[in-house]
């Protein structure tokens, strides 16, 4: 090879340690006896230990687990919707609206979205008495934020599927009801997979929302990280964050995995 | 209003009511002729009229009203009843005259700004040659490489960011790397300074400029190169003529996938930046969490809304319609 390849490919490497050698770094520190948390002081497991006897954080997480899944659920629910209205209906009236609320949130600074939704929730339950502040209204603004991007994953597949299949049922008499459930669904079910994960993800990283429209005593597990950090660097978020980008980072590559094999099995 | 002819304003409302009545019964024979339809749209159209638009109504209502300090909601009602139950409009522009008047918050977006430019230009820097390694390797080696850059798209940002903070400390990898090559004073800390938010956002937007790269490097004809070369073109020419010019819209995508969220971001420079690394997105929730003011952090919102999104929706429709029209001829 020449001299120019390798100039790319020294780059190529400098990218790669950039992306990933802070956070192995901080995995490798999360196995230090030490109190400090990034001086070496000998291999332990003590602070996992330390991060599973933890109540507070524990419960936190319990809560943002929750959140994630029942958001992410239902965003699906909504994004799915929205995809197929986009998608499979034509020209109706307030279409220009939907996509247009649906591309918002994704350029919307999330500060932006926290603010408005907790002023919201603050006039409602003025007016209303509900709803009453904590993981119900952390949910809903969830919801608001991943649901578009629900719609972009399913939307995209839906453009990119033959609409054939579907015109040939209806061509025997199915109801649109019964396509959609016989056809379309199980052809986009890995969009909605992927739009599910997506989502939860997303919801489960989230600190400014849920800072915004959170209640006494209903502290998501990055709002718990946010303060922690604010504080300074200690073992057990060091242990917590290893476990949590492991777990993600494996669910995604073994989801990825099963749907690249589902692709080709159909495919062949 | 004043200049239009007395039958102006008159004919404008008439066209509103029109218009309005239109759509109304057009929605009501979408629900008679297509049930199924019509509640499939209706579901996520109402959701997010009443989570997404009518907070940002609020977020208005609110930016015009005065802070009042130990009530709850903490700011004035804009419409004041008097004692004979006549309703009177109480618009306060303070918060607004403030924003433009006091220095801080213009510094406060001229910050936003700058911190997202210079981010967004290293991460075409160091993320064009990763997408163009990555459309030229072999198939197995870029799905590899693919997945490398992916992966961290999808673990925690707040994470990330905090995993920074043992880079950028005076004995930290970073710190001591970039002492070596003589751009900071060896044994100095990176962290709390500007260069630890750019380095911050870098990091945690790099996907976002190498995945639409990759996909229009991918699309791009390599013979082309080929014959540039022939043609007797130096490899750099062959670059800035023929390479450069054809991955313009993976450019433009990934600069404004990393540009936009960048402006309004509180995490990263909060965490990595120093006091004085304050943006437009931490003044917002100064002004909300520790001073308390809400119709000042409305008005913040309503500024950041005019400033920012406006122009991205508008681009965006624009491009769209162009896409479209190219697509068509």
């Amino acid at each position: 090879m020449n001299r120019r390849n390798w100039g790319l490919w020294a780059v190529m490497a400098l990218g790669y340690a950039f992306l990933y050698v802070p956070i192995l770094s901080v995995a490798v520190y999360s196995f230090s006896a030490s109190r400090m948390a990034t001086v070496w002081g000998g291999f332990s497991t003590r602070w996992y230990a330390a991060l599973f006897a933890n109540e507070q954080i524990m419960e936190a997480l319990g809560r943002s687990l929750t959140i994630a899944a029942l958001a992410a659920s239902f965003a699906t629910l909504l994004g799915t919707a929205s995809g197929l209205a986009l998608s499979r209906f034509g020209r109706f009236p307030g279409r220009g609206l939907l996509s247009l609320m649906n591309s918002a949130p994704m350029v919307m600074p999330d500060v932006m979205l926290g603010l408005s939704s907790l002023l919201l929730f603050v006039s409602l339950q003025q007016a209303l008495g509900w709803p009453e502040r904590g993981m119900s209204t952390i949910m809903i603004a969830h919801v608001t934020l991943t649901a578009c991007y629900v719609t972009v994953v399913v939307r995209s597949r839906m453009a990119s599927l033959d609409d054939s299949l579907e015109e040939a049922a209806m061509d025997l008499g199915a109801r649109p009801w019964r396509v959609f459930f016989l056809i379309t669904l199980p052809l986009v079910a890995p969009a909605l997979l992927a739009g599910w994960l997506l989502a939860f993800t997303l919801s489960l990283d989230d600190l400014v929302i849920a800072s915004f429209t959170s209640g006494p005593g209903a502290s998501t597990l990055p709002m718990l990280i946010y303060s922690k950090v604010k504080l300074g660097v200690t073992p057990e978020i060091n242990a917590l964050a290893t476990l949590i980008v492991t777990v993600v980072g494996l669910g995604v590559v073994v989801a990825g995995i099963l749907m690249h094999r589902r692709e080709r099995r159909l495919s062949a | 209003m004043s200049a239009a002819a007395p039958g102006g304003a008159w004919s404008f409302w008439n066209d509103v009511v029109r218009n309005l009545f239109g759509w109304f019964r057009a929605v009501g024979r979408e629900f008679r002729t297509r049930r199924g339809r019509f509640l499939v749209t209706a579901l996520p159209m109402l959701w997010l009229l009443l989570f997404f638009a009518v907070p940002f109504l609020i977020v208005l209502k609110i930016s015009f009203a005065e802070a009042v300090f130990g009530q709850s909601p903490p700011y004035t009602p804009l419409v004041e009843r008097t004692a004979d139950g006549a309703a009177s409009l109480k618009l306060h522009a303070s918060s607004y005259a403030l924003l433009l008047q006091d220095p801080l918050y213009v510094g406060a977006y001229l910050k936003s700004l700058l911190f997202a430019s210079v981010s967004t230009l290293f991460c075409l820097l160091l993320g064009y040659p990763i997408a163009y390694g990555i459309a030229r390797a072999r198939p197995v080696w870029r799905m590899l490489l693919l997945v490398l850059v992916i992966l961290p798209f999808w673990t925690s940002s707040l994470l990330r960011t905090y995993a920074m903070i043992g880079m950028l400390k005076a004995n930290g990898l970073i710190s001591q790397a970039l002492a070596a090559v003589g751009l900071v004073e060896p044994g100095s800390a990176i962290l709390h300074t500007d260069l630890a938010v750019y380095i911050g956002i870098v990091y945690n937007y790099l996907p976002f400029m190498i995945l639409p790269l990759t996909a229009t490097l991918m699309r791009l004809d390599f013979k082309l190169l080929e014959a540039a070369a022939d043609l007797g073109a130096r490899p750099w020419q062959a670059f800035l003529r023929v390479t450069l010019p054809l991955s313009m819209p993976g450019i433009i995508a990934g600069a404004l996938l990393v540009f936009i969220p960048a402006v309004g971001e509180f995490v990263i420079p909060d965490i990595l930046g120093g006091p004085d690394a304050l943006t437009i997105g931490r003044v917002l929730w100064t002004e909300f969490f520790t001073n308390r003011d809400w119709p000042l952090a409305a008005a913040v919102a309503v500024a950041m809304l005019l400033l920012l999104v406006i122009p991205t929706l508008v681009f965006e429709y624009v491009e769209n319609r162009r896409e479209r029209r190219e697509g068509r001829a």
